[in-house]
C-alpha cells in the first residue's frame, strides 16, 4: 500500500487488572485496504478493536489518524474521527424498521420532526450502492434474516460516511450466501477508498477478501503478511506460534494415514 | 486477489419475496390478509369488540346508542383515557407504572385543596398539581434508571406512598367539592359554544381535512423524492373511513348537548402524543429503548433520561387525568384513582393494541380501549349488573388483550417479526 496510513497504532498496550490484554502492539491501516486482524481465542482481537473505537482508552502507546496522534477516550471521540465499528453482538433495534436502525441517533430532521422521506430516500441510495438486497427498507429488523441483518448494521456504520470500518466477526453465524453476501460487501468498502479492519477465525474469508493479514498472539503482533504472497501454512503458524503445533501435526498425520 | 469474486455492483435484481403490494384495493385487501396472518393484528380485535358491545348492550337496552348515552360515555373516558395515555408511554418502553391511580387522586388532592381550601386561584391550582405529579414521576425514574431499583416495585412503593399524600392533603374533612363553574368543573361539564352545533361540526370537517391534507401532502412529497406512496385511491378510502366515523359522532353528539370539551381535550391530547411518538427524534427514543436497550445506548441516545423523562410524562398524564376525574365526580375525594382506575387505564392501553412487551404501540390505543372498558362499565350499568360482575367481565376482556397480545407476538416471532 501507498501513502501514509488513515489509521495508526504504535506501541498499544492495554491491561485488565492482572491480564496483559495487549503489548506493544502496532498496527496499520491505509484507505482502501483490508486489513485482516486473526488470532486465536483470547489473542486479544476484539480488546484491540475496542480500543480504536474508543470503549477501552489505552494504557500506553500512540494512536495515530491520517499521521497525527489523537486521543479516543469515548466511543464518541472513535466516530467523531470516521471510525464506524460494527460489534460481533449487532446491538439492532428490533421493533424498529430497517430506516429507523440505519438513523438511530442521528435522525434526518424536518421543522424539528422526522424527515421519513429523505431518511428512506437515503437509506435506498446507500443500499443500492451497496447492492444490498432486503424485502422492504420499512419491516421491523425482526423480520429479517441473520444475514441481512448482518448487512444492515454495516450500512449502518456507513451511515456517517466513516473512512474506517471494523467489522468483528460478520460473518460468523452466517451461512454460505450470505458469507458470500457480506465478503461482497467488504469488497464494495474498499472500492469506495474506505479502510476495513476485519476480524475473523475463517481464513478461507481472509483469504478471499483481504490484502493484509495483521496476526496477534497472546496479545502481541506475530507478523504482518501479503495475503497475495503467503500461504495458508504461513498464517496458520503465526496464529499458534510455532511451525510444529496442532494443525500442522495433524495435517502430517493424515498425509501419514494417506500413505 | 480476489479476482474469483465479480467487483462491479450489480443492480439489484428483483427478489421474489419482496413485499410489493398490488395496485389498487385488491392489493390492499391482500396485504389486510398477510398482515393478520402473520400476527400484525393492529387495531382490528378492538374495532370488532366495540362494534359487538355497542350492538349487545343496543340490543339488550334499546337505548345504549342514544345520544346522551353516546355523550355520556365520550365524556366519561376522558380521565380515564389519560392515565391510558401515560401507560402506552411506559408500556412502549417495555416497563409497567403501578402508582399513576395514586398520582391522579393526589394531583386532584393537591389542586382541589389550594384551590377550594387555600383560595389559590384556580389556574395556578391545576398548574402546580400537574407540576408536583410530573415531579413524582421523576422520583419514579431516578430511582428506576438511576438506581436501577426494578419500575415494578418503584411504581408500586409511589402506589402505597402517593395515596397516603393524597389522604394527608385531602385531610379529616374528606370530600373537595369543586369551585361552582371553576376550571376543573367546567372540565367535564363544558360543551363547546356552550351546545352550538356548528363547533361538533367544525371540528368534523377539521379533523378530516388535515387527516386528507397531511396524507396527500404525504404521498407527493414521496412521489416527488421517487418513493413508493400511497395511491390516491386508498387514501381517498381511508378519508372516507374517516368521514364516516366523526361526521356520524358529531351528527349524534349534536343531537343531545353538543361538543363535550373533555373528548376535544382527551382526543387532542393523544393526537399530540401520537405525533410526538412517531414524528420526533424524541419520540424515536422512546421506541429505541424499548426496543433494544443496548442498541439505544450505543446509538449514543441517553437511555436513563428518556426513561426518567417517560415517568414523568405518564405521570403527568395520570394528574391531567385525575383533574377530569375529580371534574366528573364533582369533588376530589380519598378515594379517586383507588379501586380499579389503574387496572381499567392498564388493561385500556393493551386491549387498545399497545405491546406489554415494549416497543409496539400508539397513544390511539388508549382511547380505542378505554371506550371498550367505558361501554362496558356503561352497559353493564345500564342493564343492572352487579359491580362484582363488572369486575370479572373486565378482568376477562383484560385477559383477552393480553393473550391476544401475547399470541401475536408469537405468531411474529414465527413470521420472523416481533
Ligand atoms: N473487560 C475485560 N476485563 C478483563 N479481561 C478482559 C476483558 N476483555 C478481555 N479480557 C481478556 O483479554 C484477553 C483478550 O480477549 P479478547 O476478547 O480481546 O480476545 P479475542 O481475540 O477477541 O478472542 P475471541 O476470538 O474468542 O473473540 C482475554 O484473556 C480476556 O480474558
Ligand atoms: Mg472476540
Amino acid at each position: 500500500m501507498t501513502g501514509a496510513p488513515v489509521l495508526a497504532l504504535r506501541g498499544v498496550s492495554k491491561r485488565f487488572g492482572a491480564v496483559q490484554a495487549l503489548t506493544d502492539v502496532q498496527l496499520e491501516v491505509h484507505a482502501g485496504e483490508v486489513v485482516a486482524l486473526v488470532g486465536d481465542n483470547g489473542a486479544g482481537k476484539s480488546t484491540l478493536v475496542k480500543t480504536i473505537a474508543g470503549v477501552h482508552p489505552i494504557d500506553e502507546g500512540v494512536i495515530e489518524w491520517e499521521g497525527k496522534p489523537v486521543s479516543i477516550g469515548r466511543p464518541h471521540d472513535a466516530q467523531a474521527l470516521g471510525i464506524a465499528t460494527v460489534y460481533q453482538d449487532l446491538a439492532l433495534c428490533d421493533n424498529l424498521d430497517v430506516v429507523g436502525n440505519l438513523f438511530l441517533g442521528r435522525e434526518l430532521k424536518r421543522f424539528g420532526t422526522l424527515d421519513e422521506v429523505a431518511m428512506e430516500k437515503r437509506a435506498r441510495e446507500l443500499l443500492d450502492t451497496l447492492s444490498i438486497r432486503i424485502p422492504s427498507v420499512r419491516i421491523p429488523i425482526a423480520g429479517l434474516s441473520g444475514g441481512q441483518r448482518q448487512v444492515v448494521a454495516i450500512a449502518r456504520a456507513l451511515v456517517g460516511d466513516p473512512k474506517i470500518v471494523i467489522l468483528d466477526e460478520p460473518t460468523a453465524a452466517l451461512g454460505v450466501e450470505q458469507t458470500a453476501q457480506v465478503l461482497d460487501l467488504v469488497e464494495r468498502l474498499r472500492e469506495r477508498g474506505l479502510g476495513v479492519i476485519l476480524i475473523s477465525h475463517n481464513m478461507a474469508d481472509v483469504k478471499a477478501v483481504a490484502d493484509t493479514v495483521a496476526v496477534l498472539r497472546l496479545g502481541r503482533n506475530n507478523g504482518s503478511f501479503e495475503v497475495a504472497t503467503t500461504s495458508h501454512e504461513e498464517i496458520i503458524s503465526a496464529i499458534t506460534g510455532a511451525t510444529d503445533n496442532a494443525v500442522t501435526r495433524r495435517q502430517a498425520r493424515i498425509a501419514e494415514d494417506a500413505k | 486477489m480476489s479476482t474469483e469474486t465479480p467487483t462491479t455492483p450489480t443492480p439489484p435484481a428483483v427478489d421474489p419475496r419482496l413485499l410489493v403490494r398490488k395496485e389498487g384495493l385488491a392489493g390492499y385487501l391482500d396485504e389486510f390478509g398477510r398482515k393478520v396472518r402473520s400476527g400484525e393484528l393492529g387495531s382490528l380485535p378492538v374495532v370488532v369488540g366495540l362494534i359487538i358491545i355497542a350492538a349487545v348492550f343496543q340490543w339488550k337496552t334499546g337505548h345504549f346508542l342514544n345520544a346522551d348515552n353516546v355523550t355520556n360515555i365520550t365524556k366519561w373516558i376522558a380521565g380515564p383515557g389519560l392515565i391510558a395515555t401515560g401507560v402506552v408511554f411506559v408500556l412502549l418502553l417495555g416497563e409497567i407504572d403501578l402508582s399513576l391511580g395514586s398520582v391522579a387522586g393526589a394531583t386532584a388532592a393537591i389542586s382541589s385543596v389550594l384551590a377550594v381550601r387555600q383560595g389559590v386561584n384556580e389556574w395556578l391550582a391545576v398548574l402546580i398539581g400537574i407540576a408536583a405529579a410530573v415531579a413524582l414521576g421523576a422520583l419514579h425514574g431516578f430511582f428506576f434508571s438511576k438506581i436501577g431499583v426494578p419500575a415494578l416495585l418503584v411504581t408500586l412503593a409511589g402506589m402505597l406512598a402517593w395515596s397516603g399524600l393524597q389522604n394527608l392533603v385531602i385531610g379529616k374533612l374528606g370530600t373537595v367539592n369543586n369551585l361552582n363553574d371553576g376550571v376543573i368543573a367546567n372540565l367535564d361539564t363544558y360543551f363547546l359554544g356552550d351546545g352550538d352545533i356548528l363547533w361538533a361540526w367544525l371540528a368534523a370537517i377539521l379533523s378530516i381535512a388535515l387527516f386528507a391534507a397531511g396524507q396527500l401532502l404525504d404521498a407527493r412529497r414521496r412521489t416527488a423524492a421517487g418513493l413508493p406512496a400511497r395511491p390516491i385511491a386508498e387514501i381517498a378510502m381511508r378519508t372516507g373511513v374517516l368521514a364516516v366515523i366523526v361526521l356520524v359522532v358529531a351528527y349524534v353528539l349534536n343531537q343531545d348537548r353538543g361538543l363535550p370539551l373533555p373528548l376535544v381535550l382527551f382526543v387532542g391530547i393523544v393526537a399530540i402524543t401520537d405525533f410526538v411518538l412517531r414524528r420526533t427524534g424524541y419520540g424515536r427514543q422512546i421506541f429505541a429503548v424499548g426496543g433494544g436497550i443496548e442498541a439505544a445506548r450505543r446509538a449514543g441516545i441517553n437511555v436513563a433520561w428518556v426513561r426518567t423523562s417517560v415517568y414523568m410524562i405518564s405521570a403527568g398524564l395520570a394528574g391531567l387525568g385525575g383533574l377530569f376525574i375529580a371534574s366528573q365526580q364533582g369533588s376530589a375525594d380519598k378515594g379517586l384513582g383507588g379501586a380499579n382506575m389503574l387496572m381499567n387505564a392498564i388493561a385500556a392501553a393493551v386491549i387498545g393494541g399497545t405491546s406489554l412487551f415494549g416497543g409496539r404501540g400508539k397513544t390511539w390505543s388508549a382511547l380505542l380501549g378505554i371506550l371498550v372498558i367505558q361501554s362496558i362499565t356503561t352497559g353493564l350499568d345500564m342493564v343492572g349488573a352487579e359491580q362484582a360482575i363488572q369486575y370479572m367481565i373486565t378482568g376477562a376482556v383484560l385477559l383477552a388483550a393480553v393473550v391476544l397480545d401475547s399470541v401475536s407476538r408469537r405468531t411474529q416471532k414465527s413470521n420472523g417479526r416481533g
